[in-house]
């Protein structure tokens, strides 16, 4: 080991190029380390396919689905679940990014990104994007793979649902961001898995339309209704198609900006949960 | 030329809940200094590093990295400063370069730049050979190294270890305790090296022995043996902290 000459001033000046760098930074670590991880590629795929090819086929034949906007005809279960299952790989996504915030944060090398000279509520979004582009890769190889299955949405429709897609991964992930942040153990994610994501899908429109769901119960309708992960599937499901819903993008949002808040909150040293627990 | 104040931390307190971790502790460390925080496990050693950091919030007292305050000017203060944390944090499945390139980006730096001082960390460990080799497949000694010269790439004024040496073997233990020795010395970098390993003192250390949150004793080495009134540092710490384990 060997020391050169004396070290010259640093070299951080606090300017856009510096956020851009870091941004790009934490979003190619992001996407490089998924395009490595065969197995999480994979999985990752194989549940919404799984779902598609057979629990779809299954429950064609028993399900009766009316004309609803955005259809203009009577469609397959196949058809009308797609939209679902990829809000259900955004979800899954977004909490497989929690998991790894959490796991980080016990590794330690959650503490290389705190420590570095930005503000935390920029790494969190740089974060955050960098999960919900992952999502956006997998919802797209999805979508393709759902094409060959014969589930064919216009065109127009697989660039309209870029925009839904990135909003929809947002907020997912910004809930993803929330709930890491009270996590205190990994051991602990199990909770989450029973207490958030189960009862996210379950009571949304991912997998049933909402009128189906007020023939059963008012109260699962309600619930299902104010479930912001079924108005960031309606989003999708109308921009599939070409179509704007207002309402559900107006609710998304709402819904990522308040995780986010609550998010930036409970990583802030000073207000939130990371003094409280000693994690990093 | 008169060396200038690196780190100052005035008056420093912090609980967790009713536990106390940290009782009003101060001291200052200047630019080419290599200060050992000694002290025994649970002695609050993490905690500081943790407050230095702003991983946790200073809620009692003050901490300035070359004059800036790490709770007001947390940007500029967090820039002038290196770490290298007890546990590994390095990304396992990436290469040593790919992990170097992404504290670079971290830090603003453009990739030639980057680049640059990649190879001149890497080399002054001897690690340049090895930069395409995922973190996995190096020894604990190699990734240490590779972790210290990521602390160095943004050229800080302070560093700041973390017992950088747990579990490494005597050859690479010493190495890197002399590496960052000579560092101090040639570059007037300030340094804080957290460590409870009585034979990582050198004799111009400055040496701050905490126990409980509180700081026993700090100065020289031989201002502290002064203070325990005895003849050897391992018997100096075993009296300032009062008979429990090193």
């Amino acid at each position: 080991m060997h020391l050169p000459e004396g070290r010259r001033a640093g070299p951080s000046r606090m300017n856009i190029l510096h956020y851009w760098r870091a941004m790009w930074g934490i979003i190619g670590r992001e996407l490089w380390r998924f395009v490595t991880q065969r197995e999480r590629f994979i999985s990752a795929l194989v549940r919404p396919l799984v779902w598609l090819f057979v629990f779809a086929a299954g429950f064609r034949a028993t399900l009766g689905l009316a004309i609803t906007p955005p259809y203009e005809t009577y469609i397959l279960y196949e058809v009308y679940i797609t939209p679902g299952l990829c809000g259900m790989i955004q979800l899954f996504n977004g909490m497989q990014s929690s998991l790894s915030m959490v796991y980080d944060r016990e590794m330690g090398s959650m503490r290389i990104l705190m420590v570095c000279p930005l503000p935390r509520w920029f790494l969190l979004l740089s974060k955050l994007l960098a999960g919900t582009a992952v999502s956006i890769l997998q919802v797209y190889v999805f979508l393709a793979i759902a094409w060959f299955y014969d589930i064919k949405a216009p065109w127009q429709g697989y660039l309209w649902v870029l925009p839904a897609l990135m909003l929809a991964g947002l907020m997912l992930g910004a809930l993803g961001l929330l709930l890491s942040s009270f996590i205190k153990q990994l051991e602990n994610f199990a909770g989450v898995m029973n207490f958030v994501i189960f009862p996210m899908f379950f009571m949304s429109t991912a997998l049933y339309p909402l009128w189906k769901l007020k023939e059963s119960s008012a109260l699962l309708y309600n619930l299902a209704k104010y479930d912001p992960f079924s108005q960031a599937i309606e989003l999708i499901r109308f921009a599939l198609y070409g179509q704007f819903n207002q309402p559900a993008f107006i609710y998304t949002l709402a819904a990522f900006i308040v995780f986010m808040t609550a998010a930036i909150i409970g990583y802030n040293p000073s207000k939130g949960m990371m003094s409280k627990k000693g994690g990093g | 030329m008169k060396p200038s104040i690196a780190l100052s931390v005035e008056d420093l307190s912090f609980s967790y809940g009713g536990k106390k971790a940290l009782d009003r502790v101060s001291f200052k460390i200047q630019s080419g200094d290599c200060t050992l925080l000694l002290g025994p496990n649970g002695a609050g050693k993490s905690t500081l590093f943790s407050l230095i950091t702003r991983l946790y919030d200073t809620r009692d007292g003050r901490i300035e990295l070359c004059g800036f305050d790490i709770k007001r000017q947390t940007r500029k203060a967090l820039a002038k400063l290196g770490v290298v944390f007890q546990q590994t944090t390095l990304d396992m499945d990436l290469t040593v370069m790919q992990n170097l390139r992404y504290h670079t980006a971290l830090h603003g730096m453009g990739r030639k730049l980057a680049a640059q001082r990649i190879q001149q960390e890497l080399e002054r460990l001897n690690m340049y050979e090895r930069r395409f080799e995922k973190i996995r497949q190096l020894n604990g000694g190699h990734r240490r190294r590779v972790e210290i010269a990521r602390a160095l790439l943004h050229k800080p004024s302070v560093l700041l270890l973390d017992e950088p040496t747990v579990g490494l073997d005597v050859p690479s233990r010493l190495a890197i305790v002399e590496y960052v020795h000579q560092l101090a010395i040639d570059e007037k970098l300030a340094v804080l090296w957290a460590s409870h390993l009585i034979d990582e003192i050198y004799p111009d250390d400055h040496l701050i022995v905490l126990h409980k949150g509180r700081i026993k004793a700090s100065g020289t080495v031989d201002e502290v043996l002064k203070i325990s009134n005895t003849v050897m540092i391992k018997d100096a710490f075993y009296t300032l902290t009062q008979g429990d384990q090193a």
